[in-house]
């Protein structure tokens, strides 16, 4: 009798927008307890089910979170942005210079200026994003040298900017809600606005979305803008964190934001991706790095592992459709 | 034979990019020798050949995948790994030498390979597989040489970052290069001459191949591709290879030029991005299907050719970064006057 209801009732299949987000989810919690094991074998403690450490990794992946979710609005239009590393740089350095309550404000200014003529370049000129943002970033680099003297900076993070990056509200990190409000910003504007969608669509295709009237290249230049900003936050904070903005603080971030994203099935032609995913690719990464780092593994070990892990998880959903007409 | 003139006309607007980056190169560096307080003389040619040429590799390398109509973002990587390999390998006998070598271009094109496999039959976007395989790679570079170090044949190291004089005489053939047949051509610089003889005898032959004709069709629709029964998936193994290969004769030579070996991150990254420059100024698009190595080559040479003048006029090295950047965006800019050009608003989505 039960056996047949169990029978009757419709089976449920992931569909194909859930399965990238389930099966991270499930590498994360394997990673978990992978790690887990390991310290309970070697100190005889579970270390990494500790709220105090879980705090302390959503804390660090906050940077990463933030930049990844600017990165997965321009990987939604089937474009992408290199120049993250030195926007990330730019912005920092901005913000400690400028310093006083106008700091946050500047930072994020500048990383959406830095969006603006990448999104120009891109949607106006129709020069493709990959080489685009690459000489942005090449560009970026340049004026930051010849303004700092290739050194770092001397200028201080404000308060405020430390008190974002490493303060708590309630015993939870402030980045974490910082990273929270973002999170919500982008599944409102992904998923209740005109703008998400016309995101989708141009991700989709862009001349038929053009078509049907959308402002397809202001669409792009925003977006752009919008993922500078990410980063010029993620500089500020990334500022406030370790106190100063140096050379090359931002280079850690690029790789890893696209991973991320990818890792959490948003297609890297566009038009295909669920914020939820990036969420838990950021988890996944960030959660990776610390178990490898736990198990001191070296840095070569640690490369190795990072590329494979992002190949099998692609093997298992990312591929491509064969190529058949 | 006016219709000789035709062909020609077609053939020129046809390799416009090559032109230019032939022209451009031709400019600066003669720019450059004007200037040089010993300008035309055969040293400062063999330094600058001597620097130019993992990136020239490098350049042709990344070449192949953008004809695809991708993207191969681990060159850098590759150079890296088989450079450390190199510096384990590279000296001992005639005969390890030779194995030693084999086994640096073998390495080179199995990452290539492996490359290729992940994208064909694992079906994965070349952009996020080669970011992946990049980082194995530097990771196995890493783990072969955790430092800087190594020893390479000082010999070789010198007979093959010299003119051919030096190689002649460090080598004993051609009566130690005295001999009056030799004289001619024995001031050229070594990696100036591997560097033709790779683009004549690699590049080449696999561009005329029904292989390499199958590249450029991929890269232009891969549908239409598929269904003139073209070999799709041989194609694509073979380009990626083939830029592992080339990649890794990058590699090779900076551990001869450098008599060591370094798993140098940020150096790997800026091969890459160096690579995806000169591809871009030697005229092939990034779209596919249009393009050579050649054209990379020269780009790769321009891009020398600026540095090095930088160096001449003794540029502020702070200023360095910012009019390189800047040379960058203005020559990736210059594919913008297309946008002008189209009448059709829906042409520019293309």
């Amino acid at each position: 009798m039960t056996d047949a209801v169990q029978d009757a009732a419709p089976r449920r299949r992931l569909s194909p927008e859930d399965r990238p987000v389930v099966i991270a989810a499930g590498f994360v919690l394997a990673i978990l307890a992978l790690g887990t094991a390991y310290t309970l074998w070697t100190q005889g403690a579970a270390t990494l089910l500790s709220p105090t450490y879980l705090l302390q990794q959503l804390q660090v992946g906050a940077f990463l979170g933030i930049v990844a979710a600017g990165m997965m609005l321009v990987i939604l239009l089937g474009h992408i942005d290199l120049s993250v590393p030195w926007t990330i740089a730019a912005s920092a350095m901005t913000a400690t210079a400028v310093g006083g309550p106008f700091a946050v404000p500047v930072g994020l200014a500048v990383g959406m200026g830095i969006g603006l003529i990448n999104g120009c370049g891109v949607a106006y000129l129709r020069i493709p994003s990959m080489i685009f943002t690459l000489g942005v970033n090449a560009v970026a680099q340049g004026v930051m040298v010849a303004q700092t003297g290739g050194f770092a900076p001397q200028t201080a993070a404000t308060p405020l900017m430390q008190y974002l990056a490493v303060g708590k509200i309630a015993g939870l990190p402030a980045a974490v809600f910082v990273w929270g409000v973002v999170s919500l910003g982008m599944v409102v504007l992904l998923g209740r606005t005109a703008m998400g969608r016309a995101i989708y669509m141009i991700g989709a295709r862009e001349a038929a979305a053009y078509l049907a009237g959308v402002p397809t290249r202001r669409v792009i230049v925003a977006s752009f803008m919008l993922c500078g900003a990410a980063s010029g936050l993620a500089g500020t904070l990334l500022a406030g964190y370790s106190t100063k903005a140096y050379q090359g603080m931002g280079d850690a971030y690029l790789l890893p934001a696209i991973a991320a994203v990818v890792i959490g099935g948003t297609h890297i032609l566009g038009g295909r991706g669920r914020y939820l995913g990036t969420l838990v690719g950021v988890i996944l990464i960030v959660l990776l790095n610390s178990v490898l780092s736990i198990m001191q593994m070296p840095e070569a070990a640690r490369q190795v592992i990072y590329g494979s892990v992002i190949i099998a998880m692609l093997l298992v959903y990312g591929r491509n459709d064969k190529v058949t007409q | 034979m006016s219709g000789g003139f035709a062909d020609l006309r077609i053939r020129a607007r046809q390799s416009a990019g090559l032109l230019t980056a032939i022209g451009l190169c031709a400019a600066l560096y003669l720019f450059y020798n004007l200037n040089h307080p010993r300008g035309f003389s055969s040293a400062v040619l063999i330094q600058n050949s001597n620097e130019a040429f993992a990136l020239a590799m490098v350049a042709m390398a990344q070449t192949l995948p953008v004809l695809l109509g991708g993207i191969d973002l681990s060159v850098g990587a590759v150079l890296t790994l088989v450079n450390v390999a190199a510096s384990h390998v590279m000296n001992g006998g005639p005969l390890d030498m030779a194995l030693g070598a084999a086994l640096c271009m073998g390495l080179g094109a199995a990452c290539g390979f492996m490359n290729g496999c992940v994208v064909v039959y694992g079906r994965i976007q070349p952009i996020i597989a080669t970011l992946a395989t990049g980082a194995i790679y530097m990771g196995v570079a890493l783990f072969l040489r955790p430092s800087p170090g190594g020893n390479v044949d000082a010999d070789l190291s010198w007979a093959m970052t010299n003119d051919l004089f030096e190689m002649a005489a460090t080598y004993g053939f051609a009566a130690n290069g005295e001999a009056a047949w030799f004289r001619p051509f024995a001031a050229l610089p070594t990696p100036l001459i591997l560097m033709a003889a790779v683009a004549a005898l690699v590049w080449l032959p696999f561009a005329r191949s029904v292989t390499g004709r199958t590249v450029y069709a991929i890269g232009s629709n891969e549908g239409a591709a598929y269904m003139s029964g073209l070999p799709i998936a041989r194609a694509k193994l073979a380009a990626f290879t083939l830029g592992g290969f080339l990649a890794g004769l990058g590699g090779l030579f900076l551990a001869l030029q450098t008599s060591s070996g370094a798993a140098d991150v940020p150096q790997a990254g800026a091969y890459t991005l160096n690579s995806l420059a000169a591809v871009v100024i030697g005229g092939t698009s990034l779209l596919g299907g249009v393009g050579s190595a050649v054209g990379s080559l020269f780009g790769a040479l321009v891009l020398r050719a600026i540095s090095f003048n930088f160096r001449i006029f003794e540029v502020d090295p702070l200023l360095q970064p910012l009019i390189e950047g800047m040379v960058l965006l203005a020559a990736v800019s210059l594919g913008a006057v297309r946008v002008l050009r189209v009448r059709n608003t829906l042409d520019l989505f293309r």
